[in-house]
C-alpha cells in the first residue's frame, strides 16, 4: 500500500530539484555576458592591472555580503554591517597606532569588535523581539557614531606599520608565480567565502539558518534553541563585518571613520542577485559571491567606459530590481 | 544523541503510576477574553489510543499544547509516569518522551522530508558540529520504508502535497523516541487508505507501549481506533467513557450539550437545465488533462478522487488563481477569459481554498475584516471611506449565521480554533454575491455540529440558484450532498454519477482507474 501518492512524478521532482542551481547558473552567466560586452567596448578591461583592481574591490564588498547572506536566510536583515566595519577598522587602528599593540592583536580587536556588534544585534532581535530592520538600523548609527567618536573624527594611519599593508596588498601568489601579483585580500575573500559555505552547507548553524528562515515558528515547536540560533546567526555576520574592516584598513593603510555607509546596500545588492531570498530560506554563498563580482565589475566596466558616477550608481540600482524581478518569475514558474 | 527511529517498547522502567503515563489536573488557560481551559483533567495509560474530542473551539489543542511544552497553564498540575512535571518548553516535553503532530502544519518548507523530520536532532559526524547529511537521509529513508511512505527525503517540503506533508510530520513525530505521541487531527487531510496505514501504524504503536492520543472530528473513527474518550466542551472536561462501552450518539450529545439531528440525505431534484458554469478543456501540465464539466443552477457537483488527483488544480485554474494551459470557459452561457482572481470574483465564481491559512485568511486580522475584505467595495462610502456600521452589522450577522465561536469581532483570526477558522472562510465568501462557489475540503477539521450548519448552508445555497462545486475526500459527505458526482484520476476525468444512485464501490473503481501506462505523455 502506498501513502502519499503519485502526485510527484519522478520528471518533475528533478527539476525542481535543479531550479536552485539554475538561478546560480543564471547570475554566472550574467556575469560572463558583462564581461565580454565591456572586454569588447574597451581594450582596457581585461588588462590584468584592472582584473586586479575589479578583485581588491571586490573582497570588501564581498565579505560583508557573506555574512549578511546568512541573515537574509535565516529570514532578518542587517543593516548595520557597513558602519560595524568602519568600526572594527577604528578599534584596530587604535589598538595598533596609539596602544601599540602587535598587528596580530590589533586584528584579533577588530574582529571582536564586530562579533560584539552581532551579539548585540542578535540579542536585540531575538530576545527582545525588536525587528531586524529597526535594531540594526539603530545599531548603524550607534557604530557610525561610537567609530567617530573613538577615532576623533579623524582618519588613523598605519604609518608605523607598513607591515599591515603588505600583509593585506602583497602578493603570496606573486612569489610563488612570478608575474601574477594577486594580492592576499583576494585570498582572504575565497578563503572567507569557502569557510562561509561550510558553515551552511555542512554545520548546524548552517541547517538552523536555513530552518529559522522558512518557518521560524515551526523550528520553535521543533524544540530548536530559536533565540541561541539567530543571535549566532548575527554574530556570524558581525564577525565578517570585522574581518572586513580590518581589510579595508589594511588596504586603505589607514582607518576612514566617515567611510562604510552604503556598504551595506551593495552587499545586500550582492547576495539578492546571486539568489537569496529576502523572505528567508533560500540563498548561497556561491550566488553571493557571484552576485559581489557582477556588482563590482559593472562598476569597474562603467568607470572605465567614462561613465559619470552617478550613472553608475543608477545602473546599480536597476540591475539589483531587475535581479530579484527574474528571481520572482523563475519561483512562479516552478509552481 | 542516539536517536532509535521507531519505538521499540524495549528498556521501559515500571514506575509507581500504575500505568499511567499522563496525568493532568485542574489545569486552566486563558488568553485575552478567553478562557480556553478551565479545571481540564485528562489521562494517559501505557499501551491506549485515547481519543480527545469536542467542539470547535473545545480546547482540546489548547490542552495537548500545554502538555507538549507549547503554553504554560495558568494552574493546575501535570504528572508524567508518576512524577510531578514541569512542561516549559517543546524541548522539555521532547525530553520527557512526549511529541506531539500539530493540527496546523508545522514544517519549514525550504528544507527537505529529511531535514524537517530531524531539525534539532541532526546525526553529527566526527566533529559535533558537522552534520551527516547522508546518515540523515538513511535514517530517515529507513523510517519512511518501516511507515510505508512512499516520498523520496530529499524532497523540499514545499514540493510535497499537503496530504504528504501530513505524512512527514506523522514520520516525525514517531521518529523521537516517544512514549506519548499526540496526534491533533492527523487525518484531516488524508485520504481514506492513507488513513488506514495511519491507524495501522498507530495499532502498532499502541502494542508497543506507547500512550497515543488521537484528536479527531471524524467520530467514525473512534470505533474503530481508540481504547477511550475524552470529551471536552467550552473548555471544560466532560467525561471519560470506554469506547466499546459507549454510543457515538452519547459522545456527541456530551459533546454539544444538546441532540443533534443527523437529517436524513434529501438531495432535492434539479429542475433548473441552466448551465451556469461549463468548461472545456481545461489543462495544465500534468496535473490537469482535458478536463471537462458543466454545473447547472441550483445543483451541487461533488468531485471526487484520491488526494493528488489534479481536483484542487481544477479549481484553482477555473478561478484563475493558477494559469491553465487551455481552456474554454463559458459563464451563463457567455465565453469568458478568466486571468485572475479578480476576474473569476467580477464573474460571479467565489472560492473556498482548501489550505485557509495561506489562500484563505488574513491571519493577523481580525474576524469583521477577514469577513468583508472580499467585497469591500460594497461597503464603501464617499471618498472612499469604509461604512464601518455596515461591516460590523454585516459581519454580526454571518458570525451569528454559522455560529461562529470568537469571542468578539475583533479577535485577530489566528487565535480562533481550526474549524472556527474555517466558518470565517465561509462567512467571506457569502457576503460576495457570487453564483458559482467552488469549496474545496469544505468541512475538513470541523466539528459535528458545524458540518451539518454547513451542509445545511450548502443546501439552503443550492436552493437559492447558486451553483456549486464541492471538492471532498470524504466520500460520505460526497455521497449525501451532490446531486452529481465527477470522479478524477492523475488529472482526468474518469467518471461521471448521478448522485441518487453512486456508491462508495463505483467512486473508488474510477478513482482508481489510471490510464494505461503506454499512452502516457
Ligand atoms: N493563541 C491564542 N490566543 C488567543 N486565543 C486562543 C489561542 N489559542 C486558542 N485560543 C482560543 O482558545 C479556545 C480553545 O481553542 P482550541 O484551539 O484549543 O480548540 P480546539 O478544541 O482544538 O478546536 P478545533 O477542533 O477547532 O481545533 C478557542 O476559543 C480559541 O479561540
Ligand atoms: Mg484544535
Amino acid at each position: 500500500m502506498r501513502i502519499g501518492l503519485a502526485a510527484l512524478s519522478p520528471a518533475r521532482r528533478t527539476t525542481l530539484m535543479r531550479s536552485d542551481a539554475v538561478q546560480r547558473l543564471l547570475a554566472f552567466a550574467a556575469l560572463i555576458a558583462i564581461i565580454l560586452i565591456f572586454s569588447l567596448l574597451s581594450p582596457n578591461f581585461l588588462q590584468f592591472d584592472n582584473v586586479v583592481g575589479i578583485l581588491i574591490a571586490t573582497a570588501v564588498n564581498g565579505i560583508l555580503a557573506l555574512g549578511v547572506t546568512f541573515v537574509i536566510i535565516s529570514g532578518s536583515i542587517d543593516l548595520s554591517i557597513g558602519t560595524v566595519m568602519t568600526l572594527s577598522s577604528v578599534m584596530t587602528a587604535v589598538f595598533i597606532t596609539e596602544w601599540h599593540a602587535p598587528v596580530p592583536v590589533g586584528i584579533l580587536a577588530g574582529v571582536s569588535t564586530g562579533a560584539l556588534a552581532g551579539i548585540v544585534n542578535g540579542t536585540l532581535v531575538a530576545k527582545l523581539k525588536i525587528p531586524s530592520f529597526i535594531a540594526t538600523l539603530g545599531m548603524l548609527n550607534v557604530a557610525k557614531g561610537l567609530a567617530l567618536v573613538v577615532s576623533g573624527l579623524k582618519p588613523i594611519y598605519f604609518n608605523d606599520t607598513p607591515d599591515f599593508n603588505r600583509a593585506a596588498m602583497g602578493s603570496v601568489i606573486g612569489g610563488v608565480i612570478p608575474g601574477l601579483d594577486i594580492p592576499n585580500v583576494v585570498l582572504v575573500l575565497f578563503g572567507c567565502a569557502l569557510v562561509a559555505s561550510l558553515i551552511l552547507t555542512t554545520t548546524v548553524l548552517g541547517r538552523f539558518t536555513f530552518a529559522l528562515g522558512s518557518n521560524e515558528e515551526a523550528a520553535r515547536l521543533s524544540g530548536v534553541n530559536v533565540v541561541g540560533w539567530k543571535i549566532a546567526v548575527f554574530t556570524l555576520a558581525g564577525i565578517f563585518s570585522g574581518i572586513a574592516g580590518v581589510l579595508i584598513g589594511a588596504r586603505l593603510n589607514s582607518a576612514q571613520p566617515s567611510l562604510g555607509q552604503g556598504y551595506e546596500l551593495d552587499a545586500i545588492a550582492a547576495a539578492v542577485i546571486g539568489g537569496t531570498s529576502l523572505s528567508g530560506g533560500e540563498g548561497s554563498i556561491l550566488g553571493t559571491v557571484i552576485g559581489a563580482f557582477i556588482i563590482s565589475t559593472l562598476t569597474n566596466g562603467l568607470r572605465i567606459l567614462s561613465v559619470p558616477q552617478e550613472w553608475q550608481t543608477v545602473v546599480t540600482g536597476g540591475i539589483v530590481i531587475l535581479a530579484v524581478y527574474l528571481d520572482i518569475v523563475r519561483r512562479r514558474q516552478q509552481q | 544523541m542516539a536517536t532509535a527511529p521507531f519505538v521499540t517498547g524495549e528498556d521501559r522502567v515500571p514506575d509507581a503510576s500504575g500505568g499511567l503515563l499522563v496525568e493532568m489536573e485542574a489545569i486552566s488557560k486563558d488568553f485575552p477574553g478567553v478562557h480556553a481551559l478551565r479545571e481540564c483533567r485528562f489521562d494517559l495509560r501505557a499501551g491506549e489510543v485515547h481519543a480527545l474530542v469536542g467542539e470547535n473551539g473545545a480546547g482540546k489543542s489548547t490542552l495537548m499544547k500545554v502538555l507538549a511544552g507549547v503554553y504554560r497553564q495558568d494552574a493546575g498540575r501535570i504528572r508524567v509516569k508518576g512524577a510531578e512535571v514541569d512542561i516549559p518548553t517543546p524541548r522539555a516535553a521532547q525530553l520527557l518522551g512526549i511529541s506531539i503532530i500539530h493540527q496546523e502544519l508545522s514544517l519549514m518548507p525550504n528544507l527537505t522530508a529529511a531535514q524537517n523530520i530531524f531539525i534539532g536532532r541532526e546525526p553529527r559526524r566526527a566533529l559535533p558540529f558537522l552534520l551527516d547529511e547522508r546518515g540523515l537521509n538513511d535514517q530517515v529513508r529507513k523510517l519512511f520504508e518501516r511507515l510505508h511512505i512512499v516520498i523520496d527525503p530529499q524532497t523540499k517540503v514545499a514540493n510535497l502535497a499537503v496530504a504528504q506533508q501530513q505524512m512527514v510530520e506523522i514520520a516525525k513525530a514517531l521518529s523521537h523516541r516517544a512514549e506519548v505521541v499526540i496526534m491533533d487531527e492527523p487525518t484531516a487531510a488524508l485520504t481514506d487508505t492513507e488513513v488506514d496505514e495511519l491507524f495501522r501504524i498507530i495499532r502498532q504503536l499502541r502494542d508497543d507501549g506507547v500512550g497515543v492520543v488521537h484528536i479527531s472530528h471524524r467520530l467514525e473513527e473512534l470505533k474503530r481506533i481508540s481504547d477511550r474518550v475524552t470529551v471536552m466542551r467550552d473548555g471544560q472536561y466532560i467525561a471519560t467513557v470506554d469506547t466499546k462501552a459507549a454510543a457515538i450518539a452519547e459522545i456527541i450529545r456530551m459533546m454539544v450539550g444538546r441532540t443533534i439531528y443527523e437529517e436524513a440525505p434529501e438531495i432535492p431534484e434539479v429542475a433548473d437545465p441552466n448551465v451556469v458554469l461549463d468548461v472545456r478543456d481545461l489543462a495544465r501540465g500534468r496535473a490537469v488533462r482535458g478536463v471537462s464539466f458543466t454545473v447547472r443552477r441550483g445543483e451541487i457537483l461533488g468531485f471526487a478522487g484520491l488526494v493528488g488527483a489534479g481536483r484542487t488544480e481544477v479549481a484553482r485554474a477555473v478561478f484563475g488563481a493558477d494559469r491553465p494551459d487551455s481552456a474554454q470557459i463559458r459563464v451563463h452561457g457567455r465565453p469568458t477569459r478568466i486571468n485572475g482572481p479578480g476576474d473569476a470574483v467580477r464573474q460571479g465564481i467565489g472560492y473556498l481554498s482548501e489550505d485557509r491559512k495561506r489562500y484563505g485568511l488574513a491571519l493577523g486580522m481580525d474576524v469583521e475584516t477577514n469577513i468583508v475584505l472580499a467585497t469591500l467595495r460594497k461597503f464603501l462610502r464617499a471618498f472612499g471611506r469604509v461604512d464601518a456600521r455596515r461591516t460590523r452589522a454585516t459581519a454580526e450577522q454571518l458570525v451569528q449565521r454559522l455560529a461562529i465561536k470568537t469571542p468578539s469581532l475583533r479577535q485577530k483570526v489566528r487565535n480562533l480554533s481550526g474549524g472556527t477558522q474555517q466558518k470565517v472562510v465561509v462567512a467571506k465568501w457569502l457576503t460576495a454575491n457570487t453564483d458559482i462557489l467552488i469549496f474545496d475540503e469544505p468541512t475538513r477539521g470541523i466539528d459535528v455540529g458545524a458540518k451539518s450548519e454547513i451542509y445545511h448552508l450548502l443546501n439552503e445555497l443550492a436552493k437559492q440558484g447558486k451553483a456549486i462545486v464541492m471538492i471532498s475526500s470524504e466520500l460520505p459527505e460526497i455521497l449525501r450532498m451532490s446531486h452529481r458526482i465527477v470522479v478524477m484520476c492523475e488529472g482526468r476525468i474518469t467518471g461521471e454519477l448521478s448522485g441518487r444512485e453512486a456508491t462508495q464501490e463505483q467512486i473508488m473503481t474510477y478513482a482508481t482507474m489510471r490510464a494505461p501506462v503506454a499512452t502516457v505523455d
